[in-house]
């Protein structure tokens, strides 16, 4: 028994100091180019970011003035804002503005004669504190998922299980805003325990009041653990039916070395990839989370901008998103590969 | 008994039989059973002011009033077809994209695949509201712009499925027997490649279904999709987070229809894929 966890451990250690030294650079070579189809993806999302919200010339001074929309206004402020020049002029301006941090300007600012038409400064303050959001919630998401997940999957079809996956399969499927409208209703009309909106303003920290940042993360922790539990215990399940841990168990080896040593660090490789998955969908459902509680964060300023056809606060906030989700993706594939050394030669 | 054969009757005994696709369809039959016809048995109307904003329920009024002073029944009658008849719409979209750009991409066998298929991947790049938002920004909000944008975001998923299907059919012998025998590249694919592919696509159309349903209440939720003064469920509940304190009904009972129904149809396609994978899941 002992020989054979050895001879484990020899072999692996026999084969490990080779392969790190031969495996480096073909390493390197992945993680650039996985970088470079980063950047690339990235620039055809701008593309795509940008055609999108200027598929209608005109549409935007249009729309902004409203009722006070005169042919002459809307040439004006067509000119203040750029738009008597070709799209493709426009495109490459705002691209080059992006790179160096500049944003562009806010239609709508620049509409009303503000002062201030930079939209650059205003989009410091959401984005951190969806930063904040998003991190809170995700440090205490992949434990849970890892925990719950592994729990139903030792427990697979008993009463354990049917606790952790009953809840998973309702929440898990449900959309933010009904996850939490209803958490709404119980924690605050129903309990009076929690506030119902996140009512601090853009300037003031997240922490000032910690229950407001309660339902927020309890939504998007509802909705995002339902889908990794479901997988994770999947993952379990399948690897207590492989052989060596029927094995292992034949061998006398206790149970609960078997499910640690053998059967817990083998389902986790995968569930990596379901993590990794459950972050991006953070910054999906941070849109709907922040506008369900009034979160001054990147997705309320999302939507406040689509509402109010501001474009390019619009594209400023998309690409952002963008970006987050593009690096996530990116950081959980090398991630995946430092832990499953099958994928590091496959890499080649 | 061949294998297949028995695996058929596991299969339909087992679909009616799961307790998931059992309940799932009962309570599928009460959210489309109210969405489609509840507005027949409503008395009232949904856009009329009969009294104070957020009235807490009472006689004549079961379900109180809204933060207009208008019947939440009535309004919750008539606010389920919208959100269900844009969703239906636009999974049909979706499959009819998916399996077209499918069929193209796994099929041609020239640049046209990975033209297509890195055009899909950018598009899985990014969150599936994002998208739809970027959508009603450039093109305004209105149901053919709501549909069209949740088909584009989900059709991806649907075109690798049937993409990677067709590869694998395309070499079998009867489709190159249809292709020696002469018959055209259409007839082809709809005659010996499309039904032999139908199984793996069909099995998540209820997930399809379902994050339709997600992606189009949620742009009502936000109030860039159906317009105001119009009942929607999506958002029935936006609208009256403001009454919440006193009718607190207004809110709860529009996101309980929609909850319901994503679960009735989550549990449905549950038990499809638990019956279609050999019942052990």
């Amino acid at each position: 028994m002992t020989t054979m966890i050895g001879g484990r451990q020899v072999d692996l250690d026999a084969s490990a100091a080779p392969v790190t030294r031969s495996i480096r650079h073909p390493f390197a070579r992945f993680v650039g180019r996985r970088l470079a189809t980063g950047v690339v993806t990235l620039w055809v999302v701008s593309v795509l970011i940008f055609v999108a919200t200027n598929v209608l010339p005109g549409n935007v001074a249009e729309v902004v003035l409203g009722h006070n929309a005169t042919p002459a206004r809307i040439q004006l402020l067509d000119v203040k804002l750029g738009y008597n020049h070709p799209m493709i002029q426009r495109y490459f301006t705002w691209l080059v503005g992006i790179l160096h941090g500049d944003f562009g300007k806010s239609a709508v600012a620049v509409a009303l004669d503000q002062a201030q038409t930079s939209i650059s400064s205003t989009l410091v303050s959401p984005l951190l504190n969806s930063l904040i959001l998003a991190g809170i919630t995700a440090l205490l998401l992949v434990p849970l998922t890892l925990l719950l997940g592994a729990l139903a999957g030792i427990y697979a079809r008993r009463p354990p299980d049917y606790a952790i996956s009953t809840p998973a399969l309702v929440f898990g499927g449900l959309p933010e805003f009904v996850t939490g409208t209803l958490l709404i209703f119980i924690f605050f009309s129903v309990l009076h325990w929690l506030p119902p909106t996140s009512g601090f303003s853009p300037g003031q920290s997240p922490f000032t009041d910690v229950g407001e940042l309660v339902l927020p993360v309890l939504t998007l922790l509802g909705v995002a653990l339902g889908a990794g539990i479901r997988q994770v215990r999947a993952g379990m399940i399948e690897t207590l039916q492989r052989g060596y841990v029927q094995f292992a168990r034949l061998n006398g080896i206790p149970e609960r070395r078997v499910l640690v040593r053998y059967a817990l660090r083998n389902a986790l490789a995968p569930s990596v990839q379901i993590i990794a998955q459950n972050l991006q969908y953070l910054f999906g459902g941070i849109i709907v989370v922040e506008s369900v509680f009034d979160y001054p964060g990147i997705g309320l300023y999302l939507v406040n901008a689509v509402l109010a056809r501001d474009t390019a606060k619009v594209e400023a906030a998309a690409i952002i998103i963008a970006a987050l989700y593009t690096f996530i993706n990116i950081a959980a594939d090398f991630v995946v590969v430092l832990l499953v050394p099958k994928l590091r030669t496959a890499v080649t | 008994m061949s294998t297949v054969t028995l695996v058929r009757r596991q299969a339909r005994s087992g679909l009616l039989h799961d307790w998931g696709v059992r309940v799932g369809g009962l309570l599928l039959a009460f959210v489309v059973f109210v969405a489609l016809f509840g507005g027949l048995l409503s008395s009232q109307s949904p856009y009329v002011t009969v009294g104070i904003p957020g009235a807490a329920p009472g006689a004549g009024h079961l379900l109180g009033l809204d933060f207009e002073g208008r019947d939440v029944l009535a309004r919750f009658l008539h606010g389920g077809s919208s959100t269900l008849v844009l969703a239906v719409t636009a999974t049909v979209l979706i499959y009819a994209l998916g399996i077209s750009v499918g069929l193209l991409a796994g099929y041609s066998r020239s640049i046209i695949d990975p033209l297509l298929m890195r055009t899909v991947d950018v598009l899985l790049s990014l969150p599936s509201l994002l998208v739809i938002l970027l959508f009603i920004t450039g093109l305004g909000s209105s149901r053919p712009v709501m549909v069209a944008a949740a088909a584009v975001v989900l059709f991806p998923g649907v075109a690798r499925i049937v993409r990677s299907a067709t590869l694998e059919v395309s070499t079998r012998g009867y489709v190159e027997a249809a292709v020696a025998r002469g018959e055209s590249t259409v007839a082809t694919l709809r005659r010996e490649v499309l039904p032999n592919i139908l199984p793996p696509i069909v099995a998540d159309m209820g997930l399809r279904f379902s994050w339709s349903i997600i992606l189009i209440a949620s742009v009502n939720f936000l109030g860039l999709g159906i317009r105001p003064p119009t009942p929607d469920w999506g958002l029935m509940i936006s609208e009256n987070l403001v009454i919440l304190p006193s009718n607190p009904l207004a809110v709860v009972a529009p996101a309980a229809m929609i909850g319901l129904l994503i679960i009735a149809v989550n549990l449905i396609s549950d038990g499809i894929m638990r019956v279609l994978s050999g019942g052990d899941r």
